[in-house]
């Protein structure tokens, strides 16, 4: 029972970061209709832009509220110099279906080529600014932390933040008017390129969380050249897909359900299962309901 | 008429490859050590990127996963020379076999699925299909196993060296899978792809089954990848995940895209782009004394900033781009 509770508990921390992961690609996809694999390179580059301020100032926080700002200027950055060039050169074509994915696989290189350049290929040290050592309850002591608490508090306001802004500001309904038909939005008044530039700001910092939270989560080390940031991809993709794409509550409750059913295959069946359970859970999650179990009715195939 | 004509052309196209055989026979005397190895690893990008070219080009579907499939090609036939003590055509055989069943199944999945969704299930495969290495000893974990064709036979004299046995295996092999691919891609099934790609709905129309169309094209797709995995082996003489990282998957659909998806044609650009592009980025950037990590990294830097241009510039690939350009200034004329 103990170790169920524990399962079920690290199952809900690494879900949650999944979760931010999910949510970066939502809002791109809500914003664009495009899956933005370059995310991974994006979240890792602002991960270091937070180690880098940790190397001036002292507070975790700061660094993190820094890396978000990072990531939503890189963000914005490449909508504004890549995605709106692509989208209007290619319209037709063999490829013009796939070019947008193609084209993020290409920038995700040159981000993670760059990175290395800039800080290196060796391991990064962020230290948790909480610690994460587990409460005690009697004589038990839980894998969960107040930095696992703070992890689950954050992505809480985050979507509380986001769900605000894209269900009940007028910033929200243009962001939906410029992805469902940008030229009825367009001759609506809304200002569809500035809209989807703040689309990709707001998941560049999103990204940026789910990053530095990863690496909080864990022992604190992380490198250019490790699979974490790659597999947080995927299951924030994954998490994504669960949830249907569209909606910013189904991206979460995407991410928690495939945290703990991850964390509940590594724990009871084998932990080497670690890379290729996401890839089995996403398969089965296609066949059985590839319209997500949040998405409107309408298949996967159009 | 038709018919004779088109058998005639078969017939050239065959003489055709019998002369660029004779061509690469003669190019592997009179190169060195080193090219001939890069020869052999044009070859087995060559298979890759056809595969893709069939799989995206023909059949409209993406797969960032293709690494996967070249690693359960490499793995099979490693596998089947180490316990079966199979002869060496034959492991090439199984590689090909036991990646195009991977890929039906792929294929049955994937035909469900559209643009995102595949690109991102076949992602999540290549990241997670090497780690089952791990899970299984007879894989041999980290470390892997050993995939040793052997030495040339002694009968080709004393100077030939191991590195251009690989290359004439390769280029052989590439041959003739270049050739039984054209020749597919000129039969009912080659043109069922294309009018699936043309439109969807309208290939459905004109009574094409699509899921089946498209489950065939994954399955040859992948048991060219098994083919391309199990020479990539023979090249580095041993199957490991590391072998196949997602690098891999991603250089071989930048190839794809470097050749131009919409043909055949082009595949040579990509796959030499794959390998002569890190050498000359990093020849110029020792020449300009830069430094490890530069001449590291920056082959990487061109080849995605190349991957982008060209999806954003010249999206049908550099061969269809003159040709409509011909056609067009024909047209204008």
């Amino acid at each position: 029972m103990f170790q169920f509770i524990n399962t079920l508990l690290i199952g809900i921390t690494s879900g949650a970061i999944y979760a931010l992961m999910a949510l970066s690609i939502v809002l791109v996809w809500r914003s664009t209709r495009v899956i933005n694999f370059a995310q991974a390179g994006q979240a890792l580059t602002s991960t270091f832009i937070g180690f880098q301020t940790l190397q001036y100032v002292d507070s975790f926080w700061i660094a993190l509220v820094v890396a978000m700002i990072g990531g939503a200027l890189i963000s914005a950055l490449i909508e504004i110099t890549l995605m709106r060039v692509l989208l209007k050169h290619s319209t037709s074509g063999a490829i013009a279906g796939v070019a947008p994915i193609i084209a993020t696989l290409g920038l995700l290189e040159v981000i993670q080529a760059t990175i290395t350049l800039i800080w290196g290929g060796a391991d990064s040290l962020i230290t948790p600014p909480l610690s994460n050592t587990g409460f005690t309850i009697g004589s038990n002591t839980l894998v969960f932390s107040p930095m696992k608490l703070a992890i689950i508090a954050i992505v809480a306001v985050l979507l509380i933040f986001l769900t605000l802004i894209v269900q009940k500001t007028s910033i929200g309904l243009s962001l939906r008017a410029a992805a469902f038909s940008p030229e009825l939005a367009r001759l609506a008044g809304v200002r569809v390129d500035a809209v989807r530039t703040l689309g990709w700001a707001l998941s560049g910092a999103t990204g940026a969380v789910a990053g530095l939270l990863l690496v909080a989560n864990g022992n604190g080390s992380f490198s250019t050249a490790s699979m974490e940031f790659s597999l947080l991809l995927i299951s924030g993709f994954i998490a994504a897909v669960i949830g249907g794409l569209e909606s910013l509550l189904g991206a979460v409750i995407g991410g928690l359900a495939l945290g703990i059913i991850t964390a509940f295959i590594l724990m009871y069946i084998s932990d080497s299962l670690f890379f290729i359970a996401p890839f089995v859970i996403l398969l089965l999650v296609l066949f059985i309901r590839p319209q997500g179990f949040l998405g409107k009715k309408g298949g996967r195939r159009a | 008429m038709h018919n004779s004509s088109r058998q005639l052309s078969n017939k050239i196209r065959l003489l055709i490859f019998i002369v660029l055989g004779f061509l690469i026979y003669l190019l592997s005397n009179n190169v060195d050590e080193l090219r001939v190895y890069q020869g052999a690893q044009v070859s087995f990008y060559v298979i890759g990127i056809a595969s893709i070219i069939l799989l995206t080009g023909y059949s409209g579907q993406v797969s960032l996963g293709q690494g996967a499939l070249l690693g359960v090609g490499g793995y099979a036939a490693a596998l089947s020379h180490l316990h079966w003590h199979l002869p060496i055509p034959a492991t090439f055989a199984i590689a090909i076999l036991a990646a195009a069943g991977a890929g039906a199944l792929l294929g049955i999945a994937a035909a469900r699925l559209s643009g995102p969704y595949l690109a991102g299930a076949t992602l999540a495969l290549a990241v997670g299909l090497p780690s089952i290495a791990n899970q299984f000893t007879i894989l041999g974990g980290e470390q892997g196993l050993f995939f040793d064709v052997g030495f040339p036979p002694e009968s080709l004299g004393e100077e030939f060296t191991q590195y251009k046995w690989f290359f004439w295996i390769a280029s052989l092999a590439t041959l003739i899978a270049i050739f039984w691919l054209q020749n597919v891609m000129r039969s009912r099934y080659g043109r069922t792809w294309k009018a699936i790609r043309g439109s969807e709905v309208a290939a459905e129309l004109a009574g094409v089954d699509i899921a089946r169309a498209k489950i065939l094209a994954f399955t040859l797709s992948a048991g060219l990848a098994g083919l391309a995995g199990a020479l990539l082996a023979m090249t580095i003489g041993t199957v490991s995940p590391s072998a196949f990282p997602l690098a891999l998957s991603f250089s071989l659909l930048t190839g794809a895209v470097l050749s131009g998806v919409t043909t055949l044609g082009g595949v040579m650009i990509g796959a030499v782009t794959l390998v002569a592009l890190p050498e000359i980025v990093g020849t110029v950037v020792n020449r300009a004394g830069a430094s490890e990590a530069i001449a590291t990294n920056l082959p990487h830097i061109v080849m995605g900033t190349l991957l982008i241009l060209t999806v954003v510039f010249v999206p049908n690939g550099p061969v269809e781009q003159m040709r409509s350009r011909r056609v067009k200034k024909e047209k204008s004329l």
